[in-house]
């Protein structure tokens, strides 16, 4: 990798492993012989990331199955990853699900399941990183939010609610970790065409897993602590929260 | 348009008609389930669209989209032998391969195909003379059959499946992943000469003499000459380079691309004509030599992405035959007066000369002799009318239409080139089929009736 190069990005802790964000960033970095602890539900699909990125270049890689959104299990799956890989230096949490709205809005059990999926487990997952990060005195920490928290919409606000509430989390770990050397990066992508999205019609906003996974390494090595991918969500986002309240509510979005 | 009924079109851009994509993202899951689905008799393999016509369409059917099938599996440093999933890009295989002393063993000329395609269409390129066709270099590789069987397919177990598979057209099942053999290259670069030749009777002498020595060879012809100069044009030949040169060609940086498709052709009479006339000019020499980027020699037109939305938005159609050894010349020359006389040239027009390596697939289009390749802008009736015509010749000298540039060529045509289509048809799932083999044998959904 380029920019600071005092801190190569070698050791690489994955949750979400083959998601297709994550997955792609993986094979980037794959690329300068990076090694891998990557964690996910399913062991056939972890093993087959792991051939793809030793194929790619990887220096050797770890596989973990875990349900992550069973609170029990996360820190033996994190006391495991530091074992292994020794120091990380880059920790990328990219679990999630869609929630279909309809169901969360009749069935609060399942609100509460998305919230548990997409911010619950994360946000337990970035405090025990953080605090094996923290003594480590280097490295940096991304996390997939999205585009949907920076505004409630009526279409799909329990997974902006829990993708808010991460993005402001990030936002504060971001300064608590600022001091000890560890960087952090809140990545909100906007649509992105992935086997989540797969029943969504696509249009031109949609963004490919590589595109958003080539701007993670960029915003990583620039050391930037938001990175809106593609970039024009940036724009669309700051009009969006912008629109007043009465017209917002009207636009069926 | 209903959820997963998509636009999508070969490369030719000519529409056959909405087409319903299933996803298959990994190579454990079960192929889709269609019983459950009233309204889709079959489905076929797509994997990434480079095929012109229908051979990669399924109208009325399902398409099973491969293109998140893209995960290596093994890659031997010492030996070549490499192993990934079928929607693998060439372009992924070279990146992977040529830094470490790798490179395919046969490319088409687009890097943007994927290997489930390059087997299902047995692609063939600048070495066939050589190397034969990609088919000739896979080692084994995984069937999906719509029963729920993995059979693994190689000469020795599964033969027949193996050959009826290569060159199949996706008919025989889904490949989930395929073993083939590379070959060593030294750095990424080839010496290349260019060389202008008067007239088809140069570039068949030209043929003759570089086929031995070079393992490259392929010409581009100026279609608009006639007369003395029928069949003028430029003979490229190339062979790998042992050591990078002093002052290496930089490999192609970001490239440029046709953003929208224009209301109208791009191509037409007059612009063919300027081309034609301005591309044969491009040197003043008549022999020029230099070393190139594998990249640029292998796969010229990637430089433009999107480069078939030039031809608006009807699209277009190429033609590719394949004329015996035997009589071949003058049937090129035949093809080639049509297509003169006819005025609607082509923008790029191909030749090669096949070599002898014979292919172990059935279905397989290279075979020896003489390849032409061209492509037409869509202008209806008039388009197919010379293409018909240019059947006639094809037919006459006992040669064959290439199913991967096809989406007109009849049945009874496909039938006299391959002759070996009952025995592929036995093996054929019964739950696949392509807008392609209803066209063209005649079949109905899932293959059976007629």
């Amino acid at each position: 990798m380029t920019g600071s190069s005092n801190d190569p990005v070698r050791n690489i802790l994955m949750f979400g492993a083959y998601s297709a964000i994550a997955a792609a960033t993986a094979r980037r970095l794959a690329l300068d012989g990076a090694r891998f602890f990557l964690v996910g539900r399913d062991r056939q699909r972890l093993e087959s990331m792991a051939d793809d990125l030793k194929v790619r270049g990887a220096a050797d890689t770890h596989i973990c199955t875990a349900d992550l959104e069973d609170r029990a299990a996360l820190k033996t799956v994190v006391d495991g990853a530091f074992a292994a890989l020794e120091t990380v230096d880059l920790a990328l949490i990219a679990h999630g699900t869609l929630p279909d709205q309809a169901l969360c809005e009749a069935d609060p059990d399942r609100t509460f399941d998305a919230l548990n999926a997409n911010m619950l487990s994360q946000i337990e997952l970035l405090t025990l990183i953080a605090n094996r990060m923290e003594p480590q005195q280097r490295g940096a920490i991304a996390a997939i939010s999205s585009v949907a928290g920076d505004r409630g919409r009526r279409s799909n606000y329990v997974y902006g609610t829990a993708k808010g509430a991460l993005s402001i989390f990030l936002q504060g770990l971001t300064g608590r970790l600022a001091g000890a050397g560890v960087h952090v990066l809140t990545v909100k992508p906007g649509f992105v065409d992935t086997p989540m999205t797969a029943a969504m019609p696509k249009g031109a906003l949609w963004a490919t897993p590589d595109r958003v996974a080539s701007d993670i390494v960029r915003a990583l090595e620039r050391r930037k602590f938001v990175v809106y991918t593609p970039w024009f969500w940036w724009i669309i986002m700051a009009v969006i929260r912008r629109i007043p309240a009465g017209i917002f509510h009207k636009m069926n979005l | 348009m209903a959820l997963g009924q998509l636009n999508r079109t070969g490369w030719g851009r000519l529409d056959f008609g909405p087409q319903t994509v299933l996803p298959y993202d990994h190579r454990f899951e079960a192929l889709p389930d269609l019983t459950g689905r009233a309204g889709l008799p079959s489905m076929l393999p797509f994997g990434n669209g480079r095929s012109y016509g229908d051979s990669c369409l399924n109208t009325g059917g399902a398409l099973v989209d491969c293109r998140r099938l893209d995960r290596f599996v093994s890659f031997n440093g010492e030996t070549g032998v490499m192993r990934c999933e079928a929607g693998v890009l060439f372009a992924d295989i070279l990146a992977i391969a040529v830094p470490r002393g790798w490179m395919l063993p046969a490319m088409p000329g687009t890097k943007f195909v994927t290997v489930g395609g390059a087997i299902a269409n047995d692609v063939h390129g600048k070495n066939h003379h050589r190397a034969g066709t990609f088919g000739c270099h896979v080692r084994r590789f995984e069937l999906l059959r719509s029963n729920g069987e993995r059979l693994t397919c190689s000469p020795d177990a599964n033969g027949e499946l193996f050959r009826a598979t290569i060159g199949g057209l996706g008919l025989t099942g889904l490949i989930t992943w395929a073993e083939f053999q590379l070959r060593p290259v030294a750095t990424p670069f080839l010496r290349q000469q260019v060389i202008r030749f008067r007239n088809l009777g140069e570039f068949f002498d030209l043929s003759a003499e570089s086929d031995e020595e070079y393992e490259y060879t392929v010409a581009w012809i100026d279609c608009l000459s006639r007369g003395a100069a029928l069949g003028r044009g430029w003979f490229m030949r190339a062979n790998h380079l042992a050591e990078a040169p002093a002052d290496p060609p930089r490999p192609p940086g970001r490239k440029p691309g046709i953003p929208f498709s224009p209301p109208v052709s791009l191509i037409n009479g007059l612009s063919l004509r300027l081309f034609n006339f301005v591309y044969y000019r491009k040197q003043r020499e008549d022999v020029s030599e230099g070393p190139v980027h594998y990249d640029p020699f292998f796969f010229p037109l990637d430089s433009i992405a999107d480069w078939n939305r030039m031809y608006g938005p009807k699209g277009f159609y190429q033609y590719q035959c394949v004329l015996p050894t035997d009589g071949g010349r003058s049937g090129i020359a035949d093809i080639l007066d049509r297509i003169a006389g006819s005025g609607t040239g082509s923008f790029l027009a191909v030749l090669k000369m096949f070599g002898e390596r014979q292919s172990p697939g059935l279905m397989s289009f290279p075979r020896p002799g003489v390849t032409l390749a061209l492509d037409f802008p869509n202008r209806g009736g008039k388009t197919l009318a010379l293409l018909d015509s240019l059947d006639e010749i094809v037919v006459a000298y006992g040669g064959a239409i290439y199913p991967a540039k096809d989406a007109r060529m009849p049945p009874r045509l496909f039938a006299s080139a391959y002759p070996r289509l009952d025995e592929f048809s036995r093996y054929m799932d019964p739950s696949f089929s392509s807008s392609f083999w209803r066209r063209v044998a005649g079949k109905g959904q899932g293959g059976t009736e007629s």
